[in-house]
């Protein structure tokens, strides 16, 4: 991959990552609505939102054409789409990026579909890592219970069905969520995160956050200049 | 013959030992001779009775089709491309080639795994980098590299279509300069890492400027040595398993045990024969 020199970058990264129902999503916005209305150069950018692999993607799903690896791979075509065209130029063109989910959630559901985790982390080579990941944590009972709660209708891989863990698609997203636990436990040894507590009130949560940010990023060089906010 | 193996980490539950067909491989660029190539050997198999597949890139049910759409917009960055391509071939691989090589048949590829790293090696990418992503690919019990020179080529094409491809004249990598010279730079610079692929991964380089027939006689006789092995192995083995029948292989149905678990249910069989 063509390389780039870390010292070009002058934007910062920001990631979270953690199980579904860990809330990082909710929180991830909280902090970008809070870096906006501060008048910060904010970008967001969210997991399989590509515009141009999106569509096989959902083909694939569809249809379950998605093999471990297949699976594996599309999701990095989105991630590098995403990367190449939005993340990196705009880290260089000095913005606060914010990611909802990042390459560990590939290492971790590819992992549990059977893909190598070695594998794993060289195909990702291409992609920086964050200045600072917050890591969501949460006993595993709380996740599956915030999710589930409302017996939702849960997609098949989503759900893990295609693992075959079970013909409960309730049983199997217990099954599958459990080994992604245990996953993001192995990763992030492996990765520096900062954790979060996700069964504290939003509220805590999001000032942890956001003392964690003033603390390691010098906001000031990423104010909208006056008259340059949209 | 000996056992089909992966260059690196292999797919997920993959039993190597299953996959008694034979993997050929035709590598070259546009204008090569390639696609006259195939059909020669395909109906020199054919006619030898020898059931026999063609895959291709950009073929795959899973992503040919989004792969085509969005090369014709200008919004495709190197990495994203060579991993479409990466998901394009894994697609076959799992889906066409490998079904098809436990069934017994001989899977003709136009292009292979060689091509997207060539590309992407002229567009920056490390080779260690693309050794390791491809390391899932199977590696074929042959690769015929067709060498035809860049002028050469430029003749073949415009004969062909009156005009030169993009891609295959790096335009994504450099506007200046204009169509031809760049086709002409790009194709020798695309050499120059085939050769260094050549050595590493040890495929048979063929002077493409020779006439069709020529060429096709040397492939063949390249190729009737590895199916005379293949099928000298293939009657050993069967004496050791099992003393009954002496008929010569038939095509085993694929099993399921060795499926990758996400494509239960889907039909890999239906999909195995292109060519």
């Amino acid at each position: 991959m063509p390389k780039t020199n870390p010292k070009e970058i002058e934007g910062k990264l920001i990631a979270v990552e953690g199980l579904d129902g860990s809330g990082k999503s909710t929180q991830i916005r909280l902090l970008k609505r809070w870096l906006e209305l501060e008048g910060y150069k904010v970008f967001f950018t969210e997991w399989n939102s590509s515009e141009l692999v999106k569509k096989a993607t959902r083909k694939g799903k569809k249809k379950k054409l998605l093999t471990p690896t297949t699976f594996s791979l599309i999701h990095a075509t989105d991630f590098a789409d995403r990367y190449e065209r939005q993340i990196l130029p705009l880290l260089k063109g000095g913005y606060l990026v914010l990611a909802d989910r990042y390459v560990y959630t590939a290492f971790a559901r590819d992992s549990v579909r059977g893909c190598d985790p070695d594998w794993l982390r060289k195909l990702y080579k291409f992609a920086r890592k964050p200045d600072i990941t917050f890591f969501f944590e949460l006993p595993l009972e709380v996740a599956l219970g915030r999710i589930l709660e409302g017996r939702p209708a849960l997609k098949y891989h989503e759900a893990g069905m295609d693992m075959g863990f079970s013909k409960d698609p309730y049983e199997s997203f217990r099954i599958f969520q459990g080994r992604i636990y245990e996953e993001y436990g192995r990763i992030f040894k492996e990765f520096p995160a900062e954790r979060v507590n996700a069964t504290q009130p939003s509220e805590e949560q999001q000032a942890s956050m956001r003392d964690i940010v003033r603390k390691r990023i010098d906001l000031k060089r990423f104010k909208l200049k006056r008259g340059s906010r949209p | 013959m000996r056992q089909k193996r992966s260059y690196g980490k292999g797919l997920p539950q993959m039993d190597p030992s299953l996959l008694k067909g034979t993997l050929i491989v035709i590598e070259g660029s546009d204008g090569a001779g390639r696609s006259t190539q195939i059909g020669y050997l395909l109906d020199w198999l054919e006619r030898k009775g020898y059931p026999t597949t063609v895959v291709g890139l950009k073929r795959s049910e899973l992503v040919g089709e989004a792969l085509n759409e969005a090369m014709k917009g200008n919004t495709l960055t190197p990495i994203t491309l060579n991993l479409f391509y990466a998901t394009d071939f894994a697609d076959q691989l799992e889906r066409v080639i490998i079904p098809a090589l436990k069934a017994g048949f001989v899977v003709l590829c136009d292009r292979y795994i060689y091509t997207l790293m060539a590309r992407d090696i002229v567009r920056g990418s490390s080779t260690d980098w693309l050794k390791d992503i491809y390391g899932f690919a199977l590696e074929p019990d042959a690769v015929f590299y067709l060498n035809v020179g860049p002028r050469i080529l430029a003749e073949r094409n415009f004969r062909k279509k009156g005009s030169l491809d993009y891609w295959e004249s790096g335009m994504d990598i450099q506007r200046w300069g204009g169509m031809y010279d760049n086709f002409i730079k790009y194709q020798t610079r695309l050499h120059r890492v085939f050769e260094q692929l050549r050595k590493d991964y040890g495929f048979t380089a063929i002077l493409g400027s020779r006439s069709p027939i020529s060429i096709a006689k040397e492939i063949r006789a390249k190729v009737e040595k590895i199916l005379a092995a293949a099928s000298a192995a293939g009657k050993a083995a069967d004496r050791t398993e099992k003393p009954a029948p002496k008929t010569e292989e038939k095509a085993p149905a694929p099993k399921a045990e060795d499926r990758s678990p996400a494509d239960k249910g889907s039909g890999s069989e239906e999909t195995s024969q292109k060519g």
